[in-house]
């Protein structure tokens, strides 16, 4: 089912929590909503669920307008970030919950075949007679997702649907959520402040601060062109250096990058660890090393730049380079917005 | 033995240990034991048939009953109040809240005698609604409802007492995931919230009920304390005690007791359930301490 949001607010208190926010969910995507703690994502996912009430705006599910459908009959499944399973009940009881609420009267053999169908699902067989407490953090979150699809919503809501979880059982049910997504066309939608994440997971990525959409695009989109400072120092570790654009060029300080869509005026050149490169000797910007951090994969240098500006970059493992080496830095890639416009 | 060569925990003192203990065990024995044994040793010491003879006594009879009225009547109301207190305060944000909550604890810490003194300024004869009353010829003070509602004001707290903190502690997920699941509000208080709070309700029952039957210097203002007609348990006892019948009102203090141990063995119980104090968020252990010294 497709969803729209239409200009929706939120306020709490004082506090605005969503700027008119409008967006649309196409049918069968997977979405990510992604932003810092308070820029209100988890507000809009409880907003589409019915958990809030919009101030203002409407929601769209389909051709019908939801804004003011209690949470009981808009038909979402919803996956809270603590996974909220009722505790004295068996993990096929907390399935079975919904179906058996439902004003939809249905047989108890079709109720036990279908949870026997999503204990399958959700690769649980066998654990149906367990209760919540016995199970592990990851078993919990395939449970709730089990439980939230037993009523055949027509959207699948997620709050932080990984937050609680270790870092490698992160990863497999990141997949695994994928797969689920693709072999069932549900809509769905999830909350997250890990980009990682977001760009793992989803078709679609809605980057938001401060209640307000900044960018929104598939992960490609996002990565290869963010649209603004914020965008790109959330989605990954960035250098800033400040410079000056004149006549389509940024100067650092002496390195010169074309910069030809930029006013004239002060500008801050951000650049990924990994789009820098190390050499002893050459040209580029002057930098002494501070600190090498050795990782699996890379090694990372911090290094100091003769403007006493901090720069970290990503190098070779083999590269040989050691604490006050003093070397240079070239730039490969570099994003560069103007100072008047980094700022929104 | 080779415990022995280890250095002390701190606090652990051997001397300083044991006299702790010595102070302690010693408190325990005069101050609760001994009362306890001598109440048993009196109830019995002129033979088991003074014993029978008291609780057959129509005036003890009719004083059981009246207890036992009072706390059919107070205890369920008290429920409702409780839960619905509990629900409110953990579940909605309202103006007001905090300031409920010390409402609702005020008679945690205000002396009984003077809710009694009060009811008697509101429905007694010189008091708010004392001419109306009288007037309609309905009768609160010096009957059951008086009695009752003195019970109920002294016992308002336990339940509520004990479902908040669990309830603030579960937070509303599990209510929210009923509702989008589409179950209806009774549906989620019934399946959901009751069963997950309903150890701890039962333990604030106990408490309340225990302190219901128990309750004596509210009840003696209200009652007016007329034999075999607004005597509870409690008043009984010393009434007999002033009419120098020792005997008899160590036999009806006997079943008093008697009623507080099976009180006890229903909360000890209860806390292997994971009620009370065990296994529960450590705000709530101020609170119940106090409730019990104030038993």
């Amino acid at each position: 089912m497709k969803i729209r949001l239409d200009n929706v607010v939120k306020t709490f208190d004082t506090f605005r929590a969503v700027h008119g926010v409008s967006l649309d969910i196409e049918s069968g995507e997977l979405l990510a909503l992604l932003g810092p703690s308070g820029s209100g994502k988890t507000t809009i996912l409880r907003m589409v669920a019915g958990l809030e009430y919009a101030d203002g705006g409407h929601i769209y599910f389909g051709d019908e307008d939801a804004t003011d459908i209690p949470v009981r009959d808009r038909g979402v499944g919803f996956v809270f970030q603590h996974y909220a399973l009722f505790p004295h009940m068996t993990v096929a009881e907390n399935i079975a919950f919904g179906m058996k609420v439902s004003k939809v009267k249905r047989e108890k053999a079709e109720i036990s075949t279908r949870v026997g169908e999503l204990l399958r699902l959700v690769r649980l067989e066998g654990l149906g007679e367990r209760f919540p407490s016995q199970i592990s953090g990851g078993q919990r979150q395939r449970v709730a997702l089990a439980r939230a699809l037993a009523v055949d919503p027509k959207v699948l809501l997620l709050d932080e649907p990984f937050g609680a979880l270790d870092a490698s059982v992160r990863r497999d049910l990141r997949r695994w959520l994928r797969e689920i997504h693709d072999e069932l066309g549900i809509t769905t939608l999830f909350v997250t402040h890990d980009q990682e994440e977001a760009l793992d997971l989803a078709d679609r990525v809605v980057i938001l601060n401060e209640g307000r959409i900044v960018q929104q695009g598939t992960p490609q989109e996002v990565c290869r062109a963010p649209n603004s400072a914020f965008v790109v120092s959330f989605l990954g570790d960035a250098n800033r250096l400040p410079a000056e654009v004149l006549s389509g060029k940024a100067d650092l300080g002496g390195t010169q990058l074309a910069a030809p869509d930029l006013a004239d005026g002060p500008a801050e050149v951000y650049l990924r660890p990994g789009d820098l490169e190390w050499s002893n000797t050459g040209s580029g910007i002057a930098a002494r090393v501070l600190r090498v951090i050795d990782r699996p994969d890379a090694r990372r240098i911090l290094a100091l730049t003769e403007s006493e500006h901090a720069l970290e970059l990503d190098v070779p493992p083999e590269t040989e380079v050691g604490s006050n080496d003093r070397g240079f830095v070239q730039i490969r890639r570099a994003r560069i917005f103007s100072k008047s416009a980094s700022g929104a | 033995m080779a415990q022995k060569k280890k250095p002390p925990r701190v606090g652990d003192h051997p001397a300083f240990r044991r006299c702790l203990l010595a102070v302690v065990l010693t408190l325990t024995a005069l101050v609760v034991v001994a009362p306890l044994l001598v109440i048993a040793v009196q109830a019995f010491s002129a033979g088991i048939g003074v014993f029978l003879a008291t609780i057959a006594d129509p005036d003890t009879r009719h004083a059981i009953m009246l207890t036992v009225v009072t706390a059919l009547i107070a205890v369920p109301v008290n429920t409702v109040f409780g839960v619905a207190a509990a629900w409110a305060i953990t579940k909605f944000d309202f103006r007001g809240k905090r300031f409920l909550l010390i409402v609702i604890e005020i008679p945690f810490s205000i002396s009984p005698i003077v809710a009694g003194v009060a009811y008697l300024f509101v429905y007694g004869l010189q008091g708010l609604f004392g001419p109306a009353l009288e007037a309609a010829d309905v009768k609160i003070l010096f009957a059951l409802p008086g009695i009752v509602l003195a019970s109920m004001f002294v016992t308002a707290p336990f339940v509520a007492r004990e479902l908040i903190p669990l309830m603030q502690a579960q937070g509303r997920d599990l209510e929210e995931a009923a509702t989008s699941l589409g179950a209806s509000g009774w549906r989620t208080f019934f399946s959901v919230t009751l069963p997950n709070v309903r150890w701890a309700l039962l333990y604030g029952v106990v408490l309340c009920n225990a302190r219901v039957m128990g309750e004596f210097g509210a009840v003696s203002v209200v009652s007016g304390n007329i034999r075999g007609q607004t005597n509870t348990l409690p008043l009984h006892v010393e009434l007999l005690y002033h009419d120098y019948q020792t005997a008899g009102a160590f036999a009806a203090a006997s079943i008093l007791a008697l009623l507080a141990v099976v009180t006890l063995f229903a909360k000890v119980l209860l806390e292997r359930q994971g009620a009370g104090r065990a296994g529960r968020p450590t705000l709530a252990a101020p609170q119940t301490l106090k409730a019990e010294t104030l038993k």
